[in-house]
């Protein structure tokens, strides 16, 4: 493995009980690129995603977080909170997880805890208000309203964010996730529930991020005219195991993953199908 | 040995006190998802009409126990349940489906206004009363050791199990018990197949207090006294035995009832009495962090 | 539907009034059963020791016909009146109105709080009733801190104020300390106390920490109440130190602030020094969480009350931001525990009950979760409201008791349920409370 890989998963299981929701997966995210975890309902792609962000303590398996030009992180190891401090991983959720009763604004700046504790001393410097902390809250109102002009919910920073329409919610939840500036972005269906201009807008976003800021991205989504536009490659999960991988092109037209759609959803299949015309 | 047997036999009768008492707690949770704050009174509520009952009768010249005991259970039942069902109606119910601590609070505040409301009726000073089931029989005589069985250690273990045995038929086998379960589980979808939530839910306080009455004339025959204050401590054991038994969970309560009145009685015969509260109250605190679902409950998940 | 909607309207007045006496019927009927025994029957031990009883049927007719009046009022202005509730009793310009002169009727209290000892000098029991509201504004305020902001409900807040006023007894009595050493002394102990509570019920969420909570406020009690070789046991500790202004104390002594000032003494110099300590505390105690509210900590808390798991997807550390507000709400509550030892100069168990804590719980949701003007107007209104029933001693739990269920039916989420942003770019604006969460513990 070298230095084009931010994520390895080998032979990762994880049981709940008898049941068995993921057998064995072996898969790697490259630098810089999306990676799309696919497959029909129930197939496991969200356990895959909590055992990354540490959410689910894998059965077995091993998850590694490749750094540049230092070791190599097991995240399997460590609990969620660390995750996402010390690896730089951050995550939305299938449901959407914003602080509603805070301002857009705040919950952005929630995102930069870690930072902004240590910059407010552990509190102590904050308290008493010394220059020091007063400039990093400055830059750290900067960065929100860098990605608040991004996602263009300039104009709503002083709103609640429960307020938020779905569609600016879910943008909303990236823009927070990007505020831990993370090394490996992790979007569990950030499609879900938007129109098709709404889908064209997300898409350029993540776009955007991988090139404006070089963050990986590993995102599941059922969107699949999101999927064929914006990943580098696929992966396609079925019943806790992987059936293909590959790029969108190798992965639309593998007959192992049509069946597994036909099988599971009529509707999801033609739309692989279609979208390969 | 004798000792520790003897021990054993005051400690399942306790126990028996707080699963019956514990069952209120574990039903409302299960159905209503709070903690009846107000239950432990409704208990206390229990025993003094169960008190005032004897005394009526005993100033009518009826003294045959078995009638008389007879009467203070219907009588206590039907009032107590009668004082769980306002309950529930005044404090809880315009409350269902508000903020989480709004219920909480109003259960907190309806237990100072029933514990206020017996001292100012019937005074602060404990009501001794005379013992009505009186005899027993003597197990064991070894080295001076003597272990006794009273009658009303039998009576309460027996009415106990009769309850238990009327009230696992009520819930397993009758419309209102299926009501009750289908509550549980889901109240939305119950009411829109036709159960009426309000009513399964003012039944269970109703069954909820009923029993806990039934508790509150065994601690009144097995202490012979009854007081104003007797419902908060009770109380908080008895949740803390539906909560080790597993909240939500009917043979659970049951269980954990007999484990902290064995826990609370042999704590004092072995250790000290002055800390058996503290000791019941501990144990609270590490079944809760260690197996928070409590021996019988239920897992619960972590949803992400 | 429109037809019938407008028949439900117009329903006659005569069955309206049929349906008010079915209703009050049944209310009397209930009221009967349930105060027959409890209330017509009164028992009491007799001179032999044996319980004898009498009866008092017109007590329990007049409750009856009380019960039965009060039926017909309530329904009467549920019927004509249209449901009772916040929106009708306090429309909502007005509530609007209260939260923006938010910003005015602060100040406007602090500068009144600052004058009442001027304003009533010579009336001790009006400066002690201030002493009094001002304990448990700062007991408020800093529960809100745990309550309100990192929205961990703790049933057994007491606990921490039984610390600090035992720390504080304990070390001046025994090792001659000042009440300003012993002070943030205590205040450690209490917030050590609160991390001790707070490491094992970190995984408890709910009704759970609310139950653990209460149950460690008892342990706490029960072990000073038989602890007798430190703490006196049932019999407290008397004979606390007052505390000194710099090391003057404010006696009657040739050494004392009067007699260095040159003027003559008074027992009220006391009172007012002890009225401006406790306000300078409860002023601390505010300033602290409005300044931790706009810092990285406060904002942790806030989001822990919103979304624990969304929490740690941004990599904060649950545990140690619960255990910090635990120990800072502790940490308040042992200031205010010590003030108050100080104030009484004798200390038992019996100030430390579960009571004591249902009732700063319920002033911090009363204020509505996480408001600090709020808090401190339910503290006013209860303590004070409380005052009012000094006379009738005995019914004082049954009209706190009444008041917490009524007020909880009334306004679920407290006087003042916005919640103000820490942090804004254009316009600070208030945050429905529709929108706020309570937190999972």
């Amino acid at each position: 493995m070298s230095d084009h890989l931010i994520l390895s998963v080998d032979h990762l299981t994880m049981r709940f009980g008898g049941i068995v929701a993921v057998n064995d997966l072996s898969f790697a995210a490259a630098r810089g690129q999306i990676t799309a975890l696919i497959g029909p309902n129930g197939a496991g792609k969200t356990t895959v995603f909590n055992c990354i962000t540490g959410f689910y303590k894998p059965t077995s398996g091993a998850i590694r977080l490749k750094q540049r030009g230092a070791s190599d992180i097991a995240l399997e190891q460590l609990n969620d909170f660390r995750i996402a401090k010390l690896a730089k991983v951050a995550r939305t959720f299938q449901n959407i997880r914003l602080f509603p009763g805070m301002t857009v604004l705040e919950n952005l700046m929630v995102a930069q805890h870690n930072a902004l504790m240590r910059a407010s001393g552990l509190t102590f410097l904050g308290l008493i208000g010394a220059p020091s902390w007063r400039a990093a809250e400055k830059r750290a109102i900067d960065l929100a309203i860098f990605w608040l002009k991004r996602i263009n919910l300039f104009d709503r920073a002083d709103d609640a964010a429960g307020n938020l329409p779905y569609g600016d919610q879910r943008r909303l939840e990236i823009a927070r996730a990007m505020c831990t500036e993370p090394a490996l972005l992790c979007l569990d269906e950030p499609a879900a529930g938007l129109n098709a201009r709404e889908s064209a807008a997300l898409s350029e976003l993540l776009l955007s991020i991988r090139a404006d800021q070089g963050t990986s991205i590993l995102l599941i989504e059922h969107d699949m005219s999101v999927v064929m536009e914006i990943s580098d490659h696929v992966v396609v999960m079925d019943y806790g195991v992987k059936i293909a991988e590959g790029s969108p092109q190798r992965v639309r037209d593998d007959p192992k993953v049509i069946a597994a759609y036909l099988g599971a959803d009529e509707k999801e299949a033609i739309s692989v199908m279609e979208s390969g015309e | 040995m004798a000792y520790f047997a003897q021990q054993l036999i005051n400690g399942l009768v306790l126990g028996s006190i707080y699963g019956l008492i514990a069952i209120g707690y574990t039903m409302v949770y299960g159905i209503v998802g709070m903690i009846n704050f107000a239950h432990g009174d409704i208990f206390m509520i229990g025993g003094f009409i169960a008190m005032i009952t004897f005394l009526i009768l005993l100033s009518f010249g009826l003294t045959a126990a078995p009638v008389v005991l007879l009467v203070m259970l219907l009588v206590a039942m039907a009032i107590t349940a009668l004082y769980g069902w306002t309950v529930e109606r005044i404090a809880y119910r315009p409350l269902r489906h508000s903020f989480r601590l709004a219920p909480m609070l109003s259960a907190i505040g309806m237990s100072f206004v029933l514990t206020n409301y017996s001292q100012v009726s019937q005074g602060a000073r404990v009501k001794p009363l005379p013992p009505i089931v009186t005899g027993g029989y003597t197990l064991v005589e070894h080295e001076g050791f003597v272990v006794q069985l009273s009658n009303v250690q039998i009576l309460v273990v027996l009415t106990t199990i009769v309850l238990l045995a009327i009230f696992t038929w009520l819930v397993s086998r009758t419309r209102i018990g299926r009501d009750m379960r289908a509550c549980e589980q889901d109240q939305t979808m119950a009411s829109l197949l036709g159960v009426d939530v309000d009513r399964t839910i003012s039944m269970t306080f109703v069954i909820g207090a009923a029993l806990a009455s039934v508790a509150g004339i065994m601690y009144l025959l097995y202490y012979g006294l009854v007081d104003f204050f007797m419902g908060f401590v009770a109380g908080i054991k008895a949740f803390t035995a539906a909560v080790l038994g597993g909240i939500g969970s009917l043979p659970g309560a049951m269980v954990g009832g007999l484990a902290i009145g064995l826990i609370e009685t042999f704590w004092s015969a072995y250790f000290s009495v002055e800390y058996k509260d503290v000791a019941a109250f501990s144990i609270l605190i590490v079944v809760l962090i260690f197996m928070p679902t409590g021996l019988l409950g239920r897992p619960e998940v972590e949803k992400v | 539907m429109t037809t019938i909607s407008s028949d439900h309207v117009k329903a006659s007045p005569k069955s309206d009034i049929a349906f008010i006496l079915k209703k009050a019927f049944i209310s009397a009927a209930v009221a009967l059963v349930l105060f027959s025994l409890m209330i017509g029957v009164r028992t009491e031990a007799g001179p032999t020791g044996q319980l004898i009883y009498w009866t008092r049927f017109d007590d329990l007719a007049a409750i009856v016909a009380a019960v039965f009046g009060g039926s017909i009022l309530v329904e009467a202005a549920r019927r004509w009146l249209g449901p009772i509730g916040p929106g009708t009793l306090v429309p909502a310009s007005v509530q609007g109105v209260v939260a923006q002169s938010g910003r005015f009727l602060a100040p406007a209290l602090l500068v009144f709080t600052l004058l009442v000892p001027v304003i009533f000098y010579n009336q001790r029991y009006i400066l002690d009733l201030g002493i009094l509201v001002l304990t448990y504004v700062m007991l408020g305020w800093g529960l809100n801190v745990v309550v309100g902001l990192a929205g961990l409900l703790d049933l057994g807040y007491v606990a921490f104020y039984a610390v600090g006023a035992y720390s504080y007894a304990l070390l001046a009595t025994s090792f001659d300390l000042s009440f300003w050493v012993c002070l943030p002394l205590a205040g450690l102990l209490a917030a050590c106390w609160g991390v001790m509570l707070g490491f094992p019920v970190l995984r408890l969420r709910g009704d759970y920490l609310a139950i653990v909570t209460l149950a460690f406020g008892e342990i706490i009690r029960l072990v000073i109440l038989n602890w007798q070789s430190l703490t006196g046991g049932p019999n407290g500790i008397s004979s606390i130190p007052r505390p000194t202004l710099f090391g003057i104390p404010l006696t009657n002594d040739d050494d004392g602030l009067a007699a260095l000032l040159g003027i003559e003494y008074s027992p009220t110099h006391r009172i007012v020094f002890l009225f401006y300590v406790i306000l300078g505390l409860a002023l601390l105690t505010n300033w602290v969480t409005i300044r931790l509210r706009r810092l990285p900590i406060g904002r942790a808390w806030e989001a822990l009350r919103e979304d624990e798991i969304a929490c740690r997807a941004l990599g904060i550390n649950t545990t140690t931001t619960k255990l910090t507000a635990f120990a800072t709400g502790a940490m308040f509550g042992g200031f205010a525990g010590a003030f108050f030892a100080t104030r009484q100069g004798f200390i038992s168990p019996e100030s430390f009950t579960f009571q004591e804590s249902a009732l700063v719980l319920a002033i911090v949701v009363l204020g509505g979760m996480g408001s600090q003007l709020g808090v401190a107007i339910a503290a006013l209104c209860m303590i004070g409201g409380f005052e009012l029933f000094r006379g009738l001693d005995q019914y004082r739990m049954l009209v706190l008791g009444m008041a917490m269920v009524l007020l909880m039916i009334w306004r679920p989420r407290g006087i003042i349920g916005h919640r103000a942003p820490t942090v804004y770019l254009k316009k600070a604006e208030a945050i429905s409370s529709d929108l706020v969460k309570e937190g999972h513990g």
